[in-house]
């Protein structure tokens, strides 16, 4: 689990119309994590993955594999595999020989052949599935032979560009699990690109947020959700109320003129930083026990818990507790030292953060939409 | 409804210039030249006239596999280059097909009589001339110079609309390129092959004027022979029937070629898709 498998250094490319799509990437992915590329529509994931694969040589930068610098190395001699954005199936062949594709050019014995394609067809559930043309398949099933026929070349790494974008949520789920379960089963590095955060968080080892070709932030699931770096990572991962704030000394933080206490330390000595309250961590208090006062502006029901907003002193935070609070209602909050989050400014700092302008549909929403438009 | 109004204009034209003729053909076919009364005795003289048509048969199938040979590689070769130069090749392409037929094919005799300018050059090389005219390879020649644009075509855009993730993932299951040429490439422009086939078989077994410029009496095809019928032998009845059976047999030269890219039919749904 910690030996380096590939290394990528100071990977920058820029297309011939002169934009910098990947900007001083540097990566080391080990063997066997599962590892996800995560960022908005058009940060660069995709084009990440071509170079990785063997498709995009890259302006400038090294790609690393087991030590080797493999830039001339040709997509087909890899030891990698990938299952594309849109499937890419070939549609003159049926699932099975799709599946095979792989397999008959590396001059399998056809009877070894026959048992894996069963056996991955087995796994993704498509048995019965063998003679039927690609273009009578669902979105889904399609998909699903896609990563069939990545995977049953047992790849060392396997490649996934959005794979289960074309699923319903059940289904995802269902895929999600399994594809955990085939890497852990099969020991196989993943490494895995979603604009899904819910869905990187649950899956990955290690998550790789980007924006604007830009690493933004390597970490654990529970580091880039708990520690994020900055205010692109503190939204892009889950809701955040994002504030200004002062850092007075080592926990002791400024905003909304009042001192709270905190868990960060190491800043300069009144240092403006960006302060970040997760929605989910704010206590309601009664008015008169809150360390802040505000009214609630709007209720959402959202199903396990309400989206309250509530504004104080004109800026909007978004809250979400089981507690009902009417519109118009008057609350405190309490903030414990372990729900504040203090990071340095950057330049995504006062764009992110403020439900002036909450509707209830959430940031992915956005994401998902403005993905539609740059599908094409 | 609205669908089928708009069919109208076809149809009638479909009546009047095919069918209509189609029906004028089969009463010649089957009526004496003299009497005009029903016979079966132009049918019967086809089989004098076999080694016509089976000569045309060949001659054309082998005009067409020598176009696709030609066709495929400058077809793909288009297909890579940019949108620009795709443009400009494609108008050299078919800027042949503007000039005249008969233009075109007499500007081969001059070049390969006896006396044309490839023998004139060799002569002042001090080379023996060389029998270029007059011969099966002349007629050949004569076919694929003339058709050859109809099979790079319908190549070209069938190659265009390959998907290129499609290579992509070839190459990503271990694909060298020769792999990914006769895996995918080749499977996929199948219903472009055949179409050129077809487009160039169809036209060149039953043209005229090819051989009778740049063949001899032993290279005579059958739509030679149907003309004359009708200019100088005078017996349209007999030159009806010869169209009839000639038609006929494109039918099922058609149907033959068809059958093979039968499987591959499925995949041009998918390319129009
Ligand atoms: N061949 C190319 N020429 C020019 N620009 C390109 C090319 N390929 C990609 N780009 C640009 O590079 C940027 C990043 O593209 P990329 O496909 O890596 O995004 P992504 O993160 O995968 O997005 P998505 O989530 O929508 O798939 C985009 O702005 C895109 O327009
Ligand atoms: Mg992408």
């Amino acid at each position: 689990m910690s030996e380096e498998l590939i290394r990528l250094t100071n990977l920058t490319m820029t297309f011939e119309d002169g934009v910098t799509v990947l900007d001083g990437i540097n990566l080391d992915i080990k063997n066997k994590e599962f590892l996800t590329l995560l960022g908005p529509s058009g940060c660069g994931k995709t084009t990440t993955l071509r170079i990785i694969g063997g498709f995009l040589s890259p302006t400038s930068g090294d790609v690393f594999f087991n030590g080797k610098r493999i830039n001339d190395v040709p997509a087909y001699q890899r030891k990698i595999n990938t299952v594309f954005q849109r499937y890419a199936l070939f549609p003159h062949l049926d699932v099975y020989d799709n599946i095979a594709f792989g397999l008959r050019i590396a001059k399998l014995p056809e009877r070894e052949i026959d048992e894996r394609v069963t056996e991955m067809l087995e796994i993704v559930s498509l048995r019965g599935f063998e003679n039927r043309k690609i273009t009578s398949l669902s979105g889904g099933q399609q998909q699903r032979v896609a990563i069939a026929r990545a995977l049953v070349n047992r790849p060392q790494v396997l490649l996934l560009d959005e794979p289960l974008g074309a699923l319903d949520l059940r289904l995802r789920k269902d895929m999600q699990n399994e594809l955990k379960n085939i890497q852990q089963r099969m020991g196989i590095t993943f490494i895995y690109v979603t604009h899904d955060q819910e869905e990187a968080l649950t899956m990955s080892d290690t998550i790789v947020v980007m924006d604007k070709g830009k690493i933004q932030q390597i970490g654990r699931p529970e580091d880039i959700y708990n520690e994020p770096q900055n205010a692109f990572v503190a939204d892009f991962i889950g809701e955040s109320n994002i504030l200004d704030g002062v850092m007075l000394d080592d926990y002791v933080v400024r905003f909304f003129g009042r001192k709270f206490q905190c868990v960060d330390k190491g800043f300069e000595k009144n240092e403006p930083v960006d302060v970040v309250i997760r929605p989910e961590d704010i206590d309601i208090v009664p008015p008169e026990q809150g360390h802040l006062i505000g009214t609630v502006t709007s209720v959402t029901f959202k199903g396990v818990h309400y989206d309250t907003i509530v504004d104080f002193k004109g800026f909007k935070w978004l809250i979400q507790t089981t507690d009902y609070c009417p519109v118009d209602s008057t609350i405190g909050i309490r903030l414990n030292p372990e729900d504040i989050h203090i990071m340095h400014k950057s330049e995504y700092s006062g764009l992110y953060g403020d439900y002036s302008s909450y509707s209830a549909e959430y940031d992915e929403i956005a994401d998902c939409s403005e993905d539609d438009a740059n599908e094409e | 409804m609205k669908n089928k109004l708009l069919a109208c204009p076809y149809i009638v034209w479909m009546v009047l210039f095919t069918i209509i003729p189609l029906g004028i053909v089969f009463y010649y076919a089957f009526t004496d030249s003299g009497t005009g009364a029903f016979t079966l005795a132009n049918m019967a003289s086809m089989g004098s006239y076999l080694p016509i048509f089976l000569r045309s048969i060949w001659l054309s199938l082998f005009s067409a596999l020598i176009c696709l040979l030609i066709g495929y590689p400058v077809a793909y070769f288009i297909a890579q280059c940019k949108p620009s130069t795709q443009r400009l090749l494609e108008l050299l392409i078919m800027l042949p097909m503007c000039m005249s037929f008969l233009l075109r094919t007499l500007a081969w005799v001059s070049m390969l009589e006896d006396t044309g300018i490839i023998n004139t050059f060799l002569r002042h090389l001090g080379l023996a001339p060389l029998p270029l005219i007059r011969t099966n390879g002349a007629v050949i020649l004569g076919m694929v110079y003339n058709y050859l644009p109809y099979m790079i075509l319908p190549l070209y855009s069938v190659i265009m609309k390959i998907d290129n993730r499609l290579l992509e993932a070839a190459r990503d299951l271990g694909c060298t390129p020769v792999n990914t040429f006769t895996k995918v490439i080749l499977p996929l422009s199948a219903p472009g092959i055949l179409s050129g086939l077809t487009m160039v078989f169809v036209p060149a077994v039953s043209t005229f004027y090819i051989s009778q410029k740049l063949g001899s009496t032993g290279t005579t095809l059958i739509g030679d022979v149907i003309e004359s019928q009708f200019k100088t032998a005078y017996n349209p009845n007999l030159g009806a029937a010869m169209s009839l059976v000639l038609m006929i047999l494109i039918f099922i030269c058609v149907s033959i070629m068809n059958r093979f890219g039968e499987s591959e039919e499925e995949t041009e749904v998918i390319a129009k898709v």
